[in-house]
């Protein structure tokens, strides 16, 4: 094998074009369920199953609180880590982690208080698929970072961790944005 | 920039090995993808021999019914999405970086990754053969309500396996797709702006673009029939308020633009490949990339045109009648440049060049009957007959996959560093042309004549140009022969190829054949030029005069 490294690629900056294209193509999927969504309720006869009178929307508005607030803190943290505060990066940045933690904790609450499942016809379908695929990406987005936090204690690491920082915020921001569509098109939009 | 150091040296390893691991190298990764689409390409052509002996005679007396209808179905999906999409990403793999001067893509171990996934999920593909029930049998657009059907009730079964899949193959697009954009965009030589990119790039860039696109949409409309299937959902199903034409939206959404993601770099490849056999300009170059990204544009807005039967509203009749009719504009703006390309020029007529001769004939014969679909009433009258199936294998056979052995042929000197055989090349050429056009041309009477797909028989007034359509795949199925024998005796003991074998412009042109691992390195030209200055006598880029002696002089000392 010749030895030559491989030069222009691996390139930091590379990676966030990069994943910027892939929210792009990502954000395509919620597209179609949303518009599946919209679909099937508007041409639904009988949206509700029998049984339900509707979903709650009070603990979904405190997770709607949350999440829109750790948006705001790890903005916060960015700032901090681009003027080298490291200590305050680490606080904001944890501090996101538990908002997002919460926000899932709130999810499974709703969850297992409902009176219908995914095979309750195409209501409970749309919702647990929607509010599941969501739960799964701010799932992803608390792993993620937590694999950023772990980073920032690696000493030198900051040459190509602070794009992890970037595509994980932005990522953030984007589970944050599609939460607030979810939110309308599930909570706000209950009659058909 | 100094000459000494350039061109690199020819690559030291050619170990076989290096083709059957995880390498990054996206010269192996290309190579690997050609291979395997290959490999997949004689079980889908095979199963394509069992349908035409199907049909040779009226009756169904080859295989059972059930099993007529798997065959159907796994030849479509294998040649789509292990076949054609492998390929093309084999290409884009081998020409992509090189046309630009990158020394790989811009995130090599996700190519890597994204090839891997194509033996696993063509496994779980084949592999469904063999679990109870076997195969799916819903065709290759699987629909429900007969998608969602399990009769025997296991949770393993061939159509579930089907969506697993296809759901597999799109993460494998999207992660190629990503990977070919960010290459484009960001790693192009130094003074190649857009407007001095191979036309190829370009045709890639749009392609990939639609996959990026359109495939999440399919993947999501996906997730919720395996759902469907197996978990007891009711997104598709009337009874529980969902509904199948949902399933067909989403199906289309990405399906049609597919079509493009196939055919936009076969464009490409006959933009490359006119001028260099014509020894002229390519016609109207910015109006040929641009072009495609109007085809991309509209390709998006059309795909309801595959559902005129299925019960949608008039205006989507209407707008979608208009938006697909409008699309052979772009398209057309493409064939005049190739044929403005052609005109009065000096045609070396080697069989890639006969290759794109073939294609664009048959493109233009699918172009035609693509108007004739367009129109609402000609689709209700054709739609499920013979007339689709003959309109999209012209497409996909008659123009992509000539296009594709156009490629081959031209780029196997500079990827493999050794001539193929012209003769056994130019029989390949006459057996394709031939088997295509005998295969296919008979599909379009006896769909106007009212055969439907997707039976195994039929009445016996349909006989005469069945028969003609079988002898046709049975020459298309030899066709493969010289093919395989070519690339397997060339690959083996050809002639050296020298770094410019057909006299083209372009960098992957100022390598050495094959080029090495890093190809520039860093020693990357700069692009001073449009490409294709054919018959102009400008160099491409700095030094070229330099470049390319030193290149002659280190073929003649090895």
């Amino acid at each position: 094998m010749t030895a030559t490294p491989h030069l222009n690629t691996e390139h930091p900056k590379h990676n966030l074009t990069g994943f910027i294209i892939f929210l792009c193509s990502e954000s395509v999927i919620f597209l179609a369920f949303f518009s599946g969504f919209a679909l099937l309720k508007t041409a639904a006869l009988n949206w509700l199953p029998p049984g339900v009178e509707g979903l709650e929307w009070r603990t979904p508005l405190l997770n709607t609180v949350v999440l829109i607030s750790s948006s705001g803190t790890i903005w916060l943290a960015e700032r901090c880590m681009s003027k080298g505060n490291l200590m305050g990066f680490r606080a904001f940045w944890l501090l996101t982690m538990a908002l997002g933690a919460y926000f899932l904790y709130g999810q499974a609450l709703e969850w297992s208080g409902l009176q219908f499942g995914l095979t309750s016809g195409v209501f409970g379908g749309t919702f647990y698929l929607l509010t599941g695929f969501h739960g799964l990406h701010v799932a992803t987005g608390v792993f993620l970072m937590g694999l950023m936090l772990v980073k920032s204690f690696i000493p030198q690491n900051y040459a190509g961790g602070e794009q992890g920082v970037q595509a994980t915020s932005l990522f953030w921001h984007f589970v944050d944005v599609i939460w607030i569509i979810l939110f309308v098109l599930i909570y706000v939009w209950q009659r058909s | 920039m100094t000459s000494a150091t350039f061109p690199p040296s020819p690559p030291e390893n050619t170990s076989w090995s290096r083709y059957f691991g995880f390498n990054t190298d996206a010269k192996v990764i290309g190579i690997q993808y050609i291979v395997t689409a290959f490999f997949f390409f004689l079980i889908g052509g095979l199963l394509a021999m069992i349908i035409r002996g199907e049909l040779i005679t009226p009756a169904a007396d080859l295989v059972d019914r059930t099993v007529y209808n798997g065959i159907y179905t796994m030849h479509g999906t294998i040649m789509l999405f292990l076949f054609i999409f492998p390929v093309l990403n084999g290409l884009n793999n081998l020409l992509i970086p090189t046309m630009i001067g990158a020394p790989d893509m811009a995130f090599p171990r996700l190519n890597a990754v994204a090839f891997w996934l194509v033996p696993i999920f063509g496994a779980l593909l084949i592999g469904s053969f063999f679990v109870p029930g076997g195969p799916a049998y819903s065709g290759w657009w699987s629909y429900p309500p007969v998608s969602t059907q399990n009769p025997l009730g296991h949770f393993i079964n061939g159509q579930g396996l089907w969506i697993t899949a296809v759901a597999l193959s799109g993460v494998s697009s999207i992660m190629g797709a990503l990977n070919f954009v960010t290459t484009i965009l960001r790693m192009r030589a130094p003074g190649m702006g857009f407007f001095r990119m191979p036309v190829f790039c370009w045709t890639a860039l749009a392609a990939q673009s639609l996959q990026l696109i359109g495939l999440p949409a399919l993947t999501g409309g996906a997730v919720m029939l395996l759902m469907d299937l197996s978990f007891g959902t009711s997104f598709y199903q009337p009874e529980g308020g969902g509904d199948p034409v949902l399933y067909q939206h989403f199906f289309w959404f990405y399906s049609h633009p597919a079509v493009y993601v196939i055919i936009l770099p076969v464009f490409g490849i006959f933009s490359e490949l006119f001028p260099v056999y014509s020894r002229k300009p390519l016609f109207g170059y910015v109006y040929v990339c641009l072009a495609s990204f109007i085809i991309v544009a509209l390709g998006l807005v059309v795909w309801v045109h595959h559902m005129f039967p299925s019960g949608v509203a008039q205006w989507m009749r209407n707008f979608f009648m208009f938006s697909t009719m409008l699309i052979a504009v772009p398209t057309g703006v493409k064939v005049f440049a190739w044929l403005g390309t052609i005109w009065r020029g000096k045609l070396r007529l080697t069989t890639p060049m006969l290759f794109c001769l073939g294609g664009l004939f048959n493109f233009v014969f699918a172009g035609i009957t693509g108007i004739m679909l367009a129109t609402v009433p000609v689709d209700i009258h054709v739609s499920n007959t013979y007339f689709v199936v003959g309109h999209f294998h012209y497409v996909i056979y008659g123009a992509a996959v000539m296009g594709i052995f156009a490629a081959i042929y031209h780029w196997f000197p500079k990827f493999i560093g050794r001539m193929p055989y012209e003769g056994l090349g130019k029989v390949h050429f006459l057996f394709t042309f031939v088997g295509a056009n005998l295969n296919f041309l008979p599909m379009h009477p006896l769909g106007l004549m009212g055969m439907p797909r997707r039976v195994s028989s039929y009445d016996p007034e349909f006989a005469f140009w069945n028969v003609l359509a079988s002898l046709g795949a049975f020459l298309l199925g030899v066709s493969i022969i010289p093919f395989l024998l070519n690339m397997v005796s060339s690959w083996v003991r050809g002639p050296k190829a020298p770094h410019n074998p057909w006299n083209a412009i372009g960098l992957e042109w100022l390598l050495p054949s094959p080029p090495p691992e890093d190809n520039f390195g860093e020693h990357v030209p700069t692009v001073i030029a449009r490409p294709y200055g054919y018959g102009t006598g400008e160099p491409l880029v700095e030094h070229q005069a330099e470049i390319e002696n030193q290149l002659t002089l280190q073929e003649a000392s090895a």
